[in-house]
């Protein structure tokens, strides 16, 4: 077993885990942050993509340990404390981006981090940008539009 | 550009009292979904609860010879290695679903048992305190198959008997089969008019594949005697009365709950053999066992659909009028199927939205050694698959444009009810008007000027059209959906429903309807499902029922409950209760608002002061109604799209893709649309991307998702709308709109590809239509030089 110390959702989390396990199952089993979801566990579908310092991963392919340190977001940690919705999330229910919402989690982070790299996108680039996310009920229709109304949203804010 | 949604939220003139139904209002199921707060069967936690890992057969059929799980049940963790000695014998009863007892053709067992018949066969399974200890054990058990010749290939396997997939229990490979011949008109028809095409088409195999995999914890409690069941399903009443039949536990002592489901697409409509396994387990271990399904055995043993094929035999006149057609029907039923063929289905709908004066049909499933078949939304669409592509190949053998002979052809509005050919009635439909919105949507005439200065400059377009309709299934247990409406002591509204909703946003359409009809504000309903020890039993979701079956019940009981609630209003107010009207839950005398009493009111009326109400009247505000549904119920659609196809790298680009469709009332044009697209995106995944692959000796090849090809954002145009709103006579006027997209999608796309190819002679009719084969059609079609 291994100990660990990282920051998850801004609050400080000690744990020790088998090496083997990775950093969904150590979100999910021993935080109880069950908002992130598992539909390949081979890297290709973007369920589980959560934010490590920031950046877009999919916690399906990283260990538990090789987060030691790090600053990791889940979508639980995304939304405002007063169970409000973010940007992107109100985006989301606005345009119809989403119907059983297995998918949704990792759209939401993943949109998240995007727009965070690309503010104003083209439809080219949104199209790009969602393309390593897979979802099998809406045919990214409400993604698509929900991806154009958060950043003009951002945009309005800055 | 196509109408859009805020155009229809204006419209629905056909519910005059309405006010959300008609109009576009947020999903009351997203909040919880969009901030990780929806709770799938993998997030439920029960301390104690111990994993389970299936091992499968790696080979496709042969007997098992040895089976040694000593080392296994000796390492760490482990509670169990149970095998079908250990299991089978506690099967106390069928284990194909409740509406489906009749069909009496079904293997049924739940560990393979002395052979293997698909690999995915499942031959053990392993429980452990973790799902990693259960995969570590699993791999020390030793398993010796002499592996014997398997049939792969469908066609085959209903031609030959020289492997029987299940040999030594039916003596052929075929599951059932239903044929009405031509008689001796039909014959002379179909072999001397003026034009006959003959053609088969062919599907390949593919997969529902939800985001979500199959999954379930089962929780026997011996003490208490009590089953509870906590499953990814679409129908959690079924999987009460399936628990208590294959185990024995009264069903009054099964509960079965449904959380949040991560999509199913006819693959949860029924209780699948694993499912049932780990059921079985756990009545045999008496602790809560949970199995998590990941995504290679969802792809190798889950389900498959879709494989068939459909020789389909046109008569038309000199003008290309239809005069007769056939069908000659057969599909893959896998190895273990648990539900019927969609031969019948498709066999009966064949003729869909043409004038076909004489038709005959005849339809087969057969066994192979592959995964079992469930159904996949809209799981008899061979038949718009196989009609739509003929109509295509019809006009370009007489040659019309397909647009024109579908014309010619098309039933018309002033024909209705037209009699099928066979027997069934079409009403309330508008495939012409569909066939017209869609052609004006996309701009047809223009395309073709378009596609043929493309054409002068080397580049291939191509427009395909794709009609049909949709039946609903509404007869027996699916005919009728119950709706349970309770107003609380606080005024508040609970709704339960028997449904199992998953990702079809019946919470919000639920509570449209109720608001509408009883009189409340939308945000004092709140709806419930999916728990059996809660809900009234119905059958569950699926079919496009949901609409019109479960629409027709809540509206049912919402306006019965309105009524009732009227009549203490009326005699708390001293008034007629014609005068009495209920908004935003405050019923008032109408014309004079000061007048009135609020729900809340009338609630504490109902439950506190029964001594008070009206002679008559029942105490209590509550309401369970079930409305049969039997009258056809049909919707209908027409899809056009366009496409480019690289005549250099053999690419499909998909131009853009026009959908016009006739549900009905909608009572949310969003989820309407929602359902569309994502039917439509499913099926232009079957024609260019999607296929469950297996060499010859029936070892699958496609078991990632970096081999099984979906959609994805990139693959996608934007799916432009238009709708006709033809109001069933059903009750609310709702049709289904859950399947059609999927129907109508793949030969809309093969045609566009067919259309644009057929400019340099060639054509595709392998799918999906992926660039090696588009290009070998290209090849095949180029005059050698």
């Amino acid at each position: 077993m291994h100990e660990l110390e990282m920051t998850v959702n801004g609050e400080s989390v000690r744990a020790s885990v088998e090496p083997r396990t990775t950093l969904a199952d150590f979100l999910r089993d021993d935080c109880g942050l069950t908002g992130t979801h598992l539909a390949c566990e081979h890297g290709v579908c973007g369920a589980c993509t959560i934010l490590v310092d920031g950046a877009a991963v999919r916690s399906c392919l990283m260990l538990a340990v090789q987060a030691r340190g790090a600053d990791v977001t889940t979508i639980e940690g995304l939304s405002p404390a007063d169970g409000s919705l973010n940007v992107v999330q109100e985006a989301f229910a606005a345009c119809h981006g989403l119907q059983c919402g297995f998918c949704t989690p990792g759209f939401v982070v993943s949109v998240t981090a995007f727009l965070d790299q690309n503010p104003s996108p083209t439809d080219d680039e949104i199209v790009e940008g969602l393309s390593g996310n897979l979802c099998r009920c809406t045919g990214y229709q409400g993604i698509v539009k929900a991806v154009r109304q958060a950043a003009q949203a951002n945009a309005g804010n800055n | 550009m196509a109408s859009s949604v805020e155009h229809l939220a204006a419209a629905s003139a056909l519910a005059p009292s309405a006010r959300l139904v008609g109009t576009v209002v947020r999903r009351k199921e997203d909040p919880r979904l969009l901030t990780g707060r929806g709770r799938y069967v993998d997030d439920v936690r029960v301390p104690g609860t111990l994993s389970a890992h299936f091992v499968r057969s790696e080979v496709a059929r042969g007997r098992i010879v040895g089976l040694d799980t000593t080392a296994a049940k000796a390492a760490p963790g482990v509670v169990a290695v149970l095998t079908a000695a250990d299991v089978n014998g506690r099967l106390r009863g069928r284990m194909a679903a409740t509406p489906l007892l009749d069909m009496v053709n079904v293997p049924e067992r739940p560990l393979a048992d002395g052979d293997v018949r698909f690999v995915g066969d499942p031959i053990a399974v392993v429980v452990a305190e973790s799902r990693a200890l259960a995969e570590d054990a699993a791999e020390l058990i030793e398993i010796d198959i002499d592996p014997s010749p398997a049939v792969v290939d469908f066609e085959r396997a209903a031609a030959s008997t020289d492997i029987l997939v299940h040999e030594g229990e039916r003596d052929s490979n075929i599951f059932s089969s239903l044929a009405v011949p031509p008689d001796d008109e039909l014959a002379s028809i179909l072999s001397s008019s003026a034009h006959v095409l003959a053609e088969t088409y062919r599907q390949q195999r593919y997969h529902a594949v939800p985001m979500e995999p199959r999954g379930v914890l089962a929780w026997f409690d011996p003490p208490s005697g009590e089953f509870r069941v906590w499953i990814s399903t679409q129908s959690p009443h079924d999987v009460r009365s399936v628990t208590s039949r294959i185990t024995g536990v009264p069903e009054t002592h099964v509960r079965v709950t449904m959380g949040d489901v991560g999509g199913g697409f006819g693959q949860k409509a029924y209780l699948l053999r694993d499912e049932q396994v780990i059921i079985l387990v756990a009545h045999l271990l008496g602790r809560p066992v949970k199995w998590i399904e990941d995504r290679r055995e969802n792809l190798l043993a889950a389900s498959s659909a879709r494989i068939e094929r459909c020789t389909v035999t046109l008569a038309a006149d000199d003008d290309g009028r239809l005069l007769g057609a056939s069908i000659d029907h057969l599909d893959d039923a896998g190895a273990y199927p648990l539900s019927a063929s969609p031969g019948t289905m498709a066999a009966l709908y064949f003729t869909g939205p043409y004038r076909i004066p004489k038709y005959a049909f005849s339809t087969a499933s057969a066994w192979t050694n592959t995964v079992p078949r469930a159904p996949y939304r809209g799981p008899w669409q061979i038949e718009t698959f196989a009609r739509e592509q003929a109509m295509d190949a019809l006009a370009r053998r007489i040659g019309v444009d397909p647009l024109e002979l579908r014309r010619r052809n098309v039933i018309d509005r002033g024909e209705l009810p037209y009699v099928m050919p066979t027997g069934m009635s079409l009403v309330h439909v508008s495939p012409s008007e569909t066939l017209e919105q869609a052609a004006e949507l996309i701009g047809y005439d223009a395309f073709r000027a378009e596609q043929a200065a493309a054409l002068a400059e080397g580049r291939l377009l191509g427009i395909g059209i794709s009609l049909y309709i949709e039946p609903q299934a509404n007869f027996g247990v699916y005919s009728a959906e119950p709706a349970h409406i309770r107003v609380q002591t606080n005024g508040c509204v609970d709704v339960y429903l028997g449904s199992g909703s998953h990702g079809q946003g019946l919470e919000t359409t639920t509570a449209q309807l109720v608001a509408d009809h009883l009189g409340v504000a939308i945000d004092d309903v709140a709806v419930h499902q999916g728990d059996t020890a809660q809900t009234p039993y119905a059958f569950g979701t699926g079919g496009s029922r949901s609409g019109p079956i479960l629409g027709a019940a809540i509206r049912h009981a919402a306006l019965e409950l309105h009524e009732k609630a009227v009549a203490i209003a009326a005699g708390m107010l001293e008034a007629a209760p014609a005068d009495i009207e209920i908004i935003d839950s405050v019923a008032s005398v109408r014309g004079t608002p000061s007048r009135s009493v609020t729900l809340t009111q009338i609630a504490h009326t109902a439950y506190f002061a029964p001594e008070q109400l009206p002679p008559g009247a029942e105490p209590g505000l509550e309401v369970i109604s079930r409305v049969p549904v039997t009258d056809p119920l049909y919707s209908n659609a027409c899809h056009i799209c366009t496409v480019e196809v690289d005549r250099h790298t053999g690419e499909v680009r998909i131009l853009r893709y026009v959908v016009s469709e006739d549900c009905g009332v909608m009572i949310n044009p969003a989820i309407v649309e929602g359902q569309i697209d994502g039917g439509v995106v499913q099926g232009i995944g079957g024609a260019l991307l999607e296929e469950f692959v297996y060499d010859e000796a029936g070892n699958p090849l496609t078991t990632t998702f970096l081999d099984y090809l979906l959609p994805t954002a990139a693959d996608v145009p934007m799916i432009e709308h238009g709708h006709i709103e033809t109001p069933a006579s059903s009750p609310g006027h709702y049709k289904g709109v859950g399947e059609g997209g999927a129907i109508g999608a793949p030969p809309a796309v093969a045609n566009a590809v067919n259309d644009a190819l057929a400019q340099i002679g060639a054509r595709v009719d392998r799918f999906p239509m992926s660039p090696p084969r588009v290009l070998e059609a290209i090849d095949r079609a180029r005059p050698t030089q």
